[in-house]
């Protein structure tokens, strides 16, 4: 994914922010492959490709969806939880039976979106901390399949393990439906009403509700949609094991999704960013995994290594941005019109500013 | 849904009250359960076992209570107690003698984390979940790079005395666990700071650090401070753990969800400003009744998690309903420009 070109003014408008994603992600490939090769070997091999690109797709799925709730000022703490479930849903439903595999899927979508559903009614209706709900609806998810199951159940016909280990080239396909539920997502957020209501919400939701939109919905919404996307993360997991496995949760998943949105460059409080950056975001740390791996880092140090390199990118990514906001306030209440809006590819980044509506 | 139409000085105390009364009621009713269960929990030693195993998670409640309070979060905790608590086993190996210098050092090192979460986060303005994440990763890799994945050494008798022995010979109660005095004074001292200048600069920062900058609170330094006191707190927590259950590879795995649950459900509103400190200390003493009621109750220990996540979210759920009418995602952070004034006929 290269970025358009496009006016100079909108892509200095956009230096500090998805750009900036994209020339780390740039510097990491470099400086990972310039150590590999270092140590005698290279990076960008047949099998380091394919290792980098699975690693991408299982966690650019959750953040996806996590991008979504956290633009609208929320959080989901359960993704890992609900893709442990949606294993156990697909395998168990599936039942090795290619002709239900349609039936797995839908199942698996269904139940993830319900409790997508029932986040968004706690967060928005009960005014429950989003951090609290999800963490709570987390630990429900985990107490259920750590009473119901002991330990692998179900099976994935071999029909659908294809989606989870077949490839194209170097591309798997797991990836390549990951980058198309990316590029909706962009569109999502950049074309539909839906979309800007999601950035108002999480822009300042007091505002966006005295603007006449309904403050609940987006944020129902991307609580659906977040945990549907932690469904598919489920159903690539459930596809690549063949089998339903609850111990998918002890991964810390939402917090490497969570890393990955902000790396990507989304505002934490909401209202800034987009997919576009979380994809960037997305391929840093799966590549920063590929390094590792190939230099064959001791496990212990990889996350002294990962744990340091989050915090130093978004240090460096946060002193670019405040050095901007202090500039130029988000909703001024008067001045220059809004610059006409660029025209915007499919996959060019999305602008995450609520003053351009 | 009901709409704030003014905020005063007295809806927001009462709400404060709402909170810790929700807390009170919840932890007065498990009790009651306990008790109808297990008349004898009320008889001194039992009480005073669940006042010992409960004492590590209020000490670090207090500590993520100053964090939260300031309108961030510390996710390093578990992965700091359980650092320290290896730390400690690998230095002292053993040796009476070195306990105490020991326990100088792990103070030391709890300081130094604490001061790197904070400046990070205020310094270099990293979103504190992102920091604290951070941190626990390190934490967590280097602890075990160390050791070579499994701790090593062990403790002294002079070490674990602080978590698992206390003063003998109290009448009724029996034994006094210095568990218990440690969490009662850093409690006592919890509630004196938080009514001193710095406790109410680190309220105002909380609430909303624009306008507190302006007042003339040093918001970085007082956050900072609150940092690196929900640091020192997860070292006292390490020593209590330590001495009460000694060293695993798992010591403080998930205990900063835990803290955070207990801060949270005594009534501290994340997002800082609200909130106070008896009541996250009495959100710790629910969160640990509950465990015990789940193992009085002989309930399989893996649903205990399913219960904990629903009372959490109706406990929260309650108290929001009650006490903060506001929505909850209005934003704390940015000062109320004056010009927002004429908006208010709307609301209503």
């Amino acid at each position: 994914m290269t970025p358009s070109p496009s006016p100079l003014r909108d892509l200095l408008d956009r230096a500090g922010t998805t750009g900036a994603v994209y020339a780390a992600l740039a510097g990491v490939l470099v400086i990972g492959s310039l150590f590999v090769a270092f140590q005698g070997s290279h990076l960008f091999t047949a099998a380091n490709t394919v290792d980098l690109f699975t690693r991408g797709s299982l966690l650019g799925f959750l953040a996806i969806g996590q991008t979504l709730v956290i633009l609208c000022r929320s959080l989901d703490l359960s993704v890992g939880y609900v893709a442990a479930l949606s294993t156990m849903v697909s395998a168990i439903v599936m039942a090795g039976d290619p002709s239900r595999i349609v039936l797995g899927i839908g199942a698996t979508l269904g139940l993830a979106a319900l409790i997508g559903l029932v986040n968004g009614l706690v967060v928005t209706r009960l005014r429950v901390n989003p951090f609290i709900t999800t963490l709570g609806t987390g630990l429900l998810i985990k107490g259920y399949l750590d009473t119901r199951f002991q330990g692998p159940a179900g099976s994935i016909p071999a029909e659908f393990q294809t989606f989870g280990l077949s490839r194209i080239g170097v591309l798997p396909v797991s990836t390549l439906v990951m980058l198309a539920l990316a590029v909706l997502a962009i569109l999502f957020l950049r074309r539909t009403r839906m979309g800007f209501h999601m950035y108002a919400v999480g822009g300042d939701s007091e505002v966006a509700r005295l603007s006449g939109i309904r403050p609940e919905i987006p944020v129902i919404t991307a609580h659906v949609l977040c945990s549907m996307t932690a469904g598919i993360a489920g159903l690539l997991l459930a596809s690549r094991f063949g089998t339903g496995n609850t111990l998918v949760y002890n991964n810390g998943y939402e917090l490497e999704a969570i890393a990955a949105v902000v790396l990507g460059g989304t505002y934490l409080l909401g209202g800034r960013g987009g997919v576009a950056g979380t994809m960037a975001g997305v391929f840093i740390l799966a590549t920063l995994d590929t390094v590792f791996n190939t230099l064959s880092v001791d496990p212990f140090v990889k996350d002294v290594l990962r744990g340091a390199i989050v915090i130093a990118a978004v240090a460096v990514y946060a002193r670019g941005r405040h050095g901007r906001t202090s500039v130029r306030p988000r909703f001024t209440s008067g001045g220059a019109p809004p610059a006409p809006p660029p025209p915007p590819p499919p996959t060019a980044t999305p602008s995450a500013r609520g003053g351009d509506r | 849904m009901t709409r704030p139409t003014r905020l005063s000085p007295g809806a927001l105390s009462s709400a404060l009250r709402g909170g810790t009364g929700t807390v009170a009621v919840l932890l007065t009713l498990i009790f009651l359960v306990i008790a109808v269960q297990n008349p004898s929990f009320f008889e001194g030693p039992p009480l005073m076992a669940f006042a010992k195993k409960a004492a590590p998670l209020v000490v670090l409640a207090l500590g993520q209570y100053l964090v939260i309070v300031s309108g961030e979060f510390d996710l390093s905790v578990g992965s700091l107690v359980g650092a320290q608590v290896v730390i400690a086993a690998r230095l002292i190996d053993g040796d009476e003698a070195s306990t105490l210098p020991v326990i100088g050092l792990m103070l030391l090192f709890g300081l130094v984390v604490g001061l790197v979460n904070g400046l990070i986060t205020t310094v270099l303005r990293v979103p504190s979940i992102i920091t604290t994440l951070g941190t626990m990763l390190i934490l967590f890799g280097a602890v075990r790079y160390w050791t070579g994945g499994a701790p090593t050494g062990a403790l002294s008798e002079g070490f674990r005395v602080f978590g698992r022995h206390g003063l003998d010979g109290v009448p009724v109660i029996g034994q006094l666990p210095w568990a218990l005095v440690i969490a009662a004074v850093l409690t006592v001292g919890a509630v004196l700071l938080m009514r001193s200048p710095y406790g109410r600069s680190l309220m105002a920062t909380g609430d909303n650090d624009t306008a507190a900058a302006f007042s003339g609170v040093r918001v970085r330094r007082v956050r900072t401070l609150a940092f690196v006191g929900s640091s020192l707190a997860a070292t006292v927590a390490a020593i209590l753990i330590g001495g009460f259950a000694g060293v695993t590879a798992q010591v403080g795995q998930g205990l900063e969800f835990t803290a955070i649950t207990a801060v949270v459900l005594g009534g501290v509103v994340l997002g800082g400003g609200r909130g106070s400190v008896i009541a996250a200390v009495l959100g710790a003493l629910t969160v640990e009744a509950l465990f015990t009621l789940f193992n009085q109750l002989y309930l399989p220990s893996t649903i205990q998690p399913a219960a904990q996540g629903l009372i959490i979210i109706a406990a929260v759920a309650y108290a929001s309903r009650r006490g903060d009418r506001r929505p909850p995602r209005h934003a704390r952070r940015r000062p109320v420009h004056p010009n927002d004034r004429p908006l208010d006929p709307s609301r209503r």
